[in-house]
């Protein structure tokens, strides 16, 4: 797993320069700071960092559990990062399993100190339909009793089909159900990845439809 | 992939996809809800024409770890015992609403049959036909053998293959549906396979296959294999001729006491002892040897219900549409 | 076109204009009460019908020495009635019927009874061969003599689907045979060396995990067969060759001098067992399809007349007993509507033989191993009118569901294949007209009865 180290600063301004494909609407920079804003938000919700776990839901969402138990750990230096995160799958309670070609689960990690009577801040990347998040909450009753549950997303888009709502959200994104909304991030996309991959981003993507005209679109 | 009927159809990707997938299925056997709602509402058959009571609730349990239906159709006493051909049973699993078929059978190519026929629709998974092949055997050998070396080289086993392994497996190669699985698997994982056996129960034309072919166990214990797989040998081939006398089989083919003390010289440290159950204790292994820290006979079956829910789940969870 | 049903003095006469005579020189022959009347370029006679017969290559009619009729027994795989239709559209007018029907044709009343069957039906000349033991148990000699002398005047005596493994049982029915000018034509396989096995021993049954049917189990009875034939003196018929140790054997044996004829089935000229790879029984047949090496060795031996004859091995199954497990499954496969575009297929399209072999291995030498007298004959005038017009530029694709034979187990199914049957003369009528079967041979005899 590559390192988020590379995060922040020095590549702030390499957005545009090189600007990926569709609407870039948060640069590494709004990304690193939803994440802290977020991280702060989650202390202040908990009155504390006592028996917080983040679980990120892969794929995405797991470099940005990782991401924020840093910044939790910059913030209480009570915390050690790796104790607190880890990563839930939930391939396997997915509800669209025979409507997908067939998917490889990935790994189910959680911290040493497991989830029972904890508070489980569940960390993904884009909420959109919900159902993502309702198979997490399935996942996770086979895995513990947490005390509580919340979920913090990098990007909320809307267009809900459950009755589920993020507690953290990094940016609301209004968007139309035909557009795509892409989150790179350098430890899924850099080395390896992506072969555009520059910087993290999140762009919003036109829809591919043949029979929209370019006034459309713009 | 949609059916597992042969080793041989498998790529290292589909290898090293199901054995990962394995991987995973072994997490959810570990914990304490061992069960995933993957397979709701699908329906699998597990229809065996030979008993292997073993074989049967290794598959039953992984499809119900899976939240399948499990319908189990045992052939003896059934209707196939008054005749019924297997097209007819087919047909009546189709109509039953099988998503899978998980089959057992006498005659080597019965699983092919059920799967290029259109008598039926299910994916087919084979369970062991005849002398031919037994596919799902040779990938939870292949996922312990897997997990044995990563251990010993400290590595995440996990989208690793078998490069550099060496697997001796030594018995009656030529009934043996395991060790035909097993030599095509665990090459094309890339691991280096020798064959040893008395010449009367080696295959014609075994010189063609990708393995090497050694009439003297001795000699490839010398050779330092990472694993030793005996199978199973049937005392009724005795008096077909095939070996003079069991007591002369258990001598120069069998992992006896004596031959097992070797395993403590430093080159044979880490190596391991498989087989595939049942065994004949005293004819191909000793108890000393079955019973020991090497042997990784328990292992394998654990084993096998993971291997087995990987397979049912990859063949399945996707409607044959989006297959 | 449609032919009468009249007496066989009223036939009507044929004038078939421009037929490359076994594929070369090309005449008009014409047919007057079931013979060849003439030869040459002939003006039509009045009442005559004209076939046009240009672009086809006339041929004798074909003989099949190796054809499984099933009847008695079997009625539900073949009758006597479907199987000489399926022989008159594969351009036979003759054929030997095995004798392992049930009951087993080993006495003088089976023989008769499977004859009397043919002539009723009328589509071709149906030999029976007589077993050569008694239920073909191999164990007591069958009563050769009455059945010789029967209606059915037997010729080929054979066990065929069973060896006569017993060395003394095989040299006594050579040495009796010898009494009634018959030939014992040997299903060479050596049963302890073939116990249960499915398809031929090699790489390919190495890894499907069938047990094998190893060349030596044919090679080696063969070997025995030849040398006691030579031995006592007598006439030995092997039924369809299919390895190349087989045909160097027979080689061997022939450059001795030794009286030994031989078969081989279209099937083993063309197919192997790579095909087994599918687990479909249609391709499970006995002797088992074999090797590329082992075709190509047939091929060539059939060439320079190593293999005397192709001999189609008809064996049609009830389909029930092909849509099942490999191992369950019958062995056997059809041939008589596929055999003549095979061996054009890997014989003449390949440049091994011309038409002229193919007329001498498809029915010249194979009726003169049956001692078929009126069959095989020469394309001459005076000679009886058994004859078959040939297409070769014709192509059509293999369907068992449309085929004569009530078997469906073709192993060509789906094949493309060249040269067409046009039309099969028997006895100076047609019983094939354009392709299709026309009418049986008329028998006021039958009416009789």
């Amino acid at each position: 797993m590559a390192s988020a180290e590379a995060d922040g600063e020095a590549t702030r301004t390499a957005a545009r320069a090189h600007a990926p494909s569709g609407r870039v609407v948060l640069s590494a920079a709004d990304i690193d700071r939803a994440l802290t804003r977020i991280a702060h938000e989650i202390l202040e919700a908990n009155k504390g960092p006592e028996d917080i776990v983040l679980l990120g839901i892969p794929r995405r969402g797991y470099p940005l559990a990782v991401r924020l138990a840093r910044k939790l750990a910059a913030a209480d230096p009570t915390v050690v990062a790796e104790q607190i995160v880890g990563q839930l799958d939930i391939t396997m309670f997915r509800d669209d399993l025979s409507r997908q070609p067939t998917r490889s689960p990935s790994p189910t990690r959680l911290p040493s100190q497991g989830i029972d009577n904890k508070v489980v801040v569940l960390v993904d990347d884009v909420l959109y339909s919900g159902r993502t998040i309702r198979a997490a909450l399935d996942a996770l009753v086979d895995l513990g009793r947490p005390r509580i549950v919340r979920l913090a997303v990098l990007v909320d888009r809307g267009h809900r089909e459950l009755p589920i709502r993020a507690d953290h959200v990094g940016k609301n994104l209004p968007t139309s159900a035909a557009e795509k909304v892409r989150v790179r991030l350098t430890e899924i996309d850099g080395e390896g990845g992506d072969p555009e991959f520059t910087e993290d981003h999140v762009a919003i993507e036109a829809p591919r439809d043949e029979d929209s005209t370019e006034g459309e679109i713009q | 992939m949609k059916h597992l009927l042969s080793t041989r159809d498998l790529t290292p990707g589909d290898a090293i996809r199901i054995l990962d997938t394995a991987e995973e299925m072994a997490a959810v056997n570990d914990r304490e809800v061992r069960k995933l709602p993957a397979l709701r509402g699908r329906t699998v058959v597990n229809l065996f024409f030979e008993d292997s009571t073993r074989t049967r609730i290794s598959f039953e349990a992984a499809a119900k770890r899976l939240s399948a239906d499990v319908i189990n159709f045992a052939a003896k006493g059934s209707s196939v015992s008054k005749g019924e051909s297997l097209k007819d049973t087919a047909q009546t699993l189709e109509a039953i609403g099988a998503d899978a078929v998980v089959i057992r059978h006498s005659a080597a190519g019965a699983p092919h049959r059920l799967a290029m026929t259109d008598w039926i629709n299910a994916a087919v998974v084979n369970a062991g036909d005849g002398t031919h092949e037994h596919p799902t055997q040779a990938l939870l050998d292949a996922f312990t053998l897997r997990r044995h070396l990563s251990k010993v080289a400290g590595t995440p086993s996990t989208g690793a293959d078998l490069a550099g392994a060496h697997v001796v497996i030594v018995g009656d190669i030529l009934h043996s549906r395991v060790a035909r699985s097993n030599v095509w698997l665990l090459t094309t994982l890339g691991a280096r396979v020798t064959l040893v056996a008395p010449p009367t129960l080696l295959p014609f034309g075994v010189e063609q296959w990708p393995c090497a072919v050694s009439y003297d166990l001795d000699e490839a214990l010398a050779d330092a294999p990472d694993a030793v797989m005996m199978l199973r040998v049937q005392a009724e081939r005795m008096n077909a001729s095939y070996f003079p006398s069991t007591a002369e089989y258990s001598r120069l083919w069998g992992l006896g006491d004596e031959r097992f003390a070797r395993f403590s010289e430093p080159e044979l440290k880490d190596t391991v002892i498989l087989h595939p159950g049942p065994m004949v204790r005293g004819l191909e292994i000793s108890s000393v040897a079955a019973d020991s820290d090497r042997s990784q006979v328990l292992r394998q079956v654990a084993n096998g219900v993971s291997v087995r829910m990987a397979v049912l789940y990859l063949l399945m969870s996707a409607k044959e549409s989006t297959r | 076109m449609t032919a009468s049903n009249a007496s066989p003095e009223a036939a009507p006469s044929y004038l078939l204009r421009g037929a490359a005579l076994y594929g070369g020189e090309r005449a008009d022959l014409l047919i007057e009460a079931g013979r060849i009347a003439a030869v040459g370029a002939i003006a039509a006679p009045a009442g005559a019908r004209v076939v046009d017969a240009d672009g086809l290559v006339a041929l004798p009619g074909l003989v099949d020495v190796h054809t499984h009729l099933r009847e008695p027994g079997r009625e539900d795989a073949e009758t006597v009635e479907t199987g000489s239709r399926a022989a008159a559209l594969g351009g036979y007018t003759a054929v030997h019927a095995m004798a392992n029907s049930n009951p087993v044709a080993d006495t003088a009343g089976v023989v008769e009874q499977v004859h009397s069957l043919g002539r009723r039906a009328g589509w071709v000349d149906v030999r029976p061969v007589g077993a050569v033991t008694v239920g073909l148990a191999g164990e007591q000699l069958a009563e050769i003599g009455a059945m010789a002398d029967s209606a059915a005047r037997v010729r080929m005596f054979s066990d065929d689907g069973m060896c006569v493994h017993d060395p003394v049982l095989m040299r006594r029915a050579l040495e009796y045979v010898k009494a009634f000018d018959g030939v014992v034509a040997q299903h060479a396989q050596e049963p302890r060396l073939t116990a249960g096995a499915q398809m031929n021993e090699g790489a390919v049954s190495a890894v499907l995990g069938l047990p094998g049917w190893p060349a030596v189990a044919e090679e080696s009875i063969i070997a025995r067969d030849v040398l006691l034939a030579q031995h006592v003196g007598s006439r030995l018929h092997v039924c369809h060759v299919s390895t190349a140790g087989s045909v160097e054997i027979i080689r061997w044996a022939k450059s001795r001098g030794i009286n030994v004829t031989a078969e081989v089935t279209p099937h083993h000229l063309w197919l192997t067992d790579e095909l087994v790879r599918s687990y479909d029984p249609v391709y499970k047949v006995n002797p088992p399809l074999r090797t590329q090496d082992d075709v190509e060795a047939l091929r060539t031996a059939l060439a320079d007349g190593t293999i005397d004859v192709v001999g189609t091995d008809h064996a049609p199954h009830p389909s029930e007993h092909k849509e099942c497990e490999w191992a369950q499954a019958a062995m056997g496969m059809t041939g008589l509507e596929t055999a003549l575009s095979v061996v054009q297929h890997t014989m003449v399209e390949s440049g091994l033989l011309d038409w002229r072999a193919v007329a001498r291995a498809m029915s010249e030498v194979p009726a003169h191993i049956g001692r078929a007298g009126d069959q095989g004959r020469p394309l001459a005038e005076g000679e009886p009118a058994n004859l078959v017009l040939v297409d070769p530029a014709a192509r059509w694709v293999v369907n068992p569901s449309v085929q004569a034979t009530k078997g469906r187990n073709s192993p060509f199914a789906g094949r493309e294949l060249p040269g067409r049957v046009v039309a099969t003369f028997f006895r100076g009528h047609p019983t094939v007209l354009d392709g299709a079967l026309n009418e049986p041979y008329p028998q006021p005899a039958v009416v009789t009865r």
